[in-house]
């Protein structure tokens, strides 16, 4: 098993370099999904609040999401003014796709409230943005961040290929092991991807259950609930 | 029809005046509606599913605009206040509760104060307090809506409409989606409430009897949006205007209305009683037909025949009872008590529920013949 000793041998070997990569790495995939998040949230909110607007916004990510995205990369640089090292050039790609994709995600997350509970806002008497940020908002939550671990997941992928042009990220590790055929590390840039990924989603799950208490509490605490029901009858 | 009423007595709470609403060019969902709300009473309205009930409830608070004529609250144009200012200053409960599935019940409560500015801590304090007005164990505020029963929610969607004390209160359909022992707890509740807090209260619903239950005055809106007919509910069942208001009243009008005539000249007849722990001793005999089962304290306990005395020897072996008539009720809880009673004599009870004799459905009846040869004659008079 010389291949697995390589990998094990790799790693504190190229410890700074592995640091170095993944930090750039996580900037590049975390930043878009911030600014997605931000910029699709009020976008899906208009597109709702107007829909022939809404329509064509719909229609316009679709579209925007099948420029490859080395091509973004490469046509970014020449529309900004930055290097094309610049990962800047990485996180203006990656958010037009976050915002490509969540839109859809969002606009779905903000329809999956109880209608019931929207016209009560209106009737408590609350303004439309209160309403949107304290109603809307918090309940969409579980549908928002089941399209954001979507996004987080394919930028993590979607980030290795700014290597190609020379952007700093784990992608090197595949691109500089192809030029050097060292495939140990190949396997270590894949590993720590798919670790990267994989924490990314549990945070973003452990988010969703730090931002939506109230959909545990009622299979929990039902057959409390019960007895304190029958409680207030008999008194 | 109606503008002569409008301009004379106080000003009211609220006025429809003209009210038309037609969604998006078809018939129109409200048709040329005029009426005055009654400050401090429950202003029913009732008709069949999408004569205009909501729409009407919600063109008060300004969640549908009317396409003409104006509302007035307190003699003011609600179309020149601010919309979601204007709701605040009214408390709203619907059929589905409406609570916000993430936020605890006392923050539920607390909604409007909160939107009005009132600090966390002090809107909190008042919510709790809330709780205890519509009949909710405390320990149920810091639960989310979602543990709840279908009940206990309505009644947080009562406390919530409550908490910034609003003068108005708007509720449609509140107790259409419960079943039918709470819903007439919710009624008599609100009625309980309503006597202390003498709110304007605008209700919606479809179902008759709650009307007739709940309301001062009742609305019974035809199909298109058309007002048919505005009075007291035992007008309603006494004088249905005209067809539709008859059949939509239904067949059981002429009982229900008896829930309009106070039983106080009902004769109390004693009664032969027989007190359970006697049950067991055969020499206590009975002469009456039927001997009523009383335990120690005087409460009725079902019905001991004549004939049957023998076998009976428990209480569970008495013959079961029907409704009791507490004194001074009306003549239909009177007439219900004789009715269901198998022996046809109806258990009357002193507000203690100790037993004071029976009432006859015979002679429930020759008093509803009086009081309608009553009517006639003040009708007849009035009318000369
Ligand atoms: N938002 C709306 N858009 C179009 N039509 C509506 C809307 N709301 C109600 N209607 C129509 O208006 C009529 C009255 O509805 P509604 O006021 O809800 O009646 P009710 O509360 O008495 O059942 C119905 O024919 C209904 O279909
Ligand atoms: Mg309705």
């Amino acid at each position: 098993m010389d291949w697995v000793q390589g990998i094990v041998e790799y790693i504190p070997a190229n410890a700074a370099l592995l640091r170095e990569l993944t930090g750039n790495h996580l900037v590049q995939s975390i930043l878009p999904i911030v600014f997605g998040v931000l910029i699709a949230v009020p976008l899906a909110q208009i597109a709702r609040l107007n829909r022939p607007a809404g329509a064509a916004m719909l229609t316009a990510s679709s579209l925007l999401y099948t420029i490859p995205s080395l091509a973004m990369f490469v046509f970014l640089p020449l529309v900004l003014g930055t290097s094309i090292l610049s990962m800047v050039n990485v996180v203006v790609a990656l958010t037009i796709y976050a915002v490509a994709l969540l839109m859809r995600s969002t606009v779905d997350a903000l329809n999956s409230i109880d209608d019931g509970v929207r016209q009560a806002a209106v009737a408590m008497g609350y303004t439309p943005l209160r309403r949107f940020l304290t109603v809307d908002l918090p309940l969409s939550v579980p549908v928002l961040i089941a399209g954001v671990r979507v996004i987080s997941v394919t930028n993590i992928s979607m980030v290795s290929v700014g290597a190609l042009i020379g952007v700093p990220s784990l992608g090197r590790l595949f691109t500089d092991g192809l030029t050097r055929n060292y495939p140990e590390q190949i396997a270590v840039g894949i590993l720590v991807t798919l670790l990267l990924a994989l924490v990314l989603d549990l945070l973003l799950v452990l988010l969703e259950r730090v931002l939506t208490p109230w959909t545990r509490a009622t299979p929990a605490r039902t057959a409390r609930a019960a007895a304190l029901e029958a409680r207030t009858v008999a008194a | 029809m109606t503008s002569p009423e409008q301009s004379s007595g106080p000003l009211p709470m609220i006025r429809f005046n003209g009210i038309t609403k037609t969604y998006d060019g078809g018939r129109p969902a409200v048709d040329d509606l005029s009426m005055d709300i009654d400050r401090g009473r429950i202003t029913v309205f009732v008709g069949p599913s999408g004569c205009g009930k909501t729409t009407s409830l919600r063109m008060i608070n300004r969640m549908v605009e009317p396409t003409s004529g104006t509302i007035l609250l307190d003699g003011q144009d609600v179309a020149l206040q601010k919309a979601a200012e204007l709701r605040r200053s009214m408390g709203y409960v619907m059929q589905s509760s409406g609570l916000m599935p993430h936020r605890s019940v006392i923050d539920n409560i607390a909604t409007v104060p909160r939107l009005n500015g009132v600090p966390r801590a002090e809107a909190r304090v008042r919510a709790k307090e809330l709780l205890d007005v519509v009949g909710l164990a405390s320990e149920l505020g810091r639960r989310y809506p979602g543990q709840l029963s279908g009940g206990q929610q309505q009644r947080v969607g009562v406390a919530r409409a409550l908490a910034a004390d609003p003068p108005v209160l708007l509720m449609d359909e509140p107790f259409s989606a419960v079943d039918p022992v709470v819903r007439a707890e919710l009624q008599e509740e609100l009625l309980r409430l309503q006597r202390d807090l003498a709110k304007t209260i605008v209700f919606v619903t479809h179902d008759i009897d709650e009307a007739t239950i709940l309301g001062d005055k009742v609305a019974v809106f035809a199909v298109g949006g058309r007002l048919a007919q505005f009075a007291a509910p035992e007008e309603i069942l006494r004088a249905p205007v005209d067809d539709f208001v008859a059949g939509f009243v239904g067949r059981d009008r002429g009982f229900r209305h008896l829930s309009f005539q106070q039983g106080d000249h009902v004769t109390v007849h004693p009664i032969e009683t027989i007190e359970v722990d006697q049950l067991a001793d055969p020499t206590v005999s009975v002469r009456s037909a039927w001997t009523l089962l009383v335990d120690a304290d005087g409460r009725p306990h079902g019905w001991v025949p004549q004939a049957t005395r023998g076998s009976i020897t428990t209480q569970a072996d008495a013959v079961p009872g029907g409704s009791l008539y507490t004194r001074g009720d009306t003549l239909r809880r009177a007439l219900d008590a004789a009715l269901s009673s198998p022996s046809g004599l109806g258990v009357a009870v002193d507000d203690d529920g100790r037993a004071i004799g029976i009432v006859r459905a015979a002679e429930v009846f020759e008093l509803i013949e009086g009081a309608r040869l009553d009517r006639g004659r003040a009708d007849h008079n009035t009318a000369v």
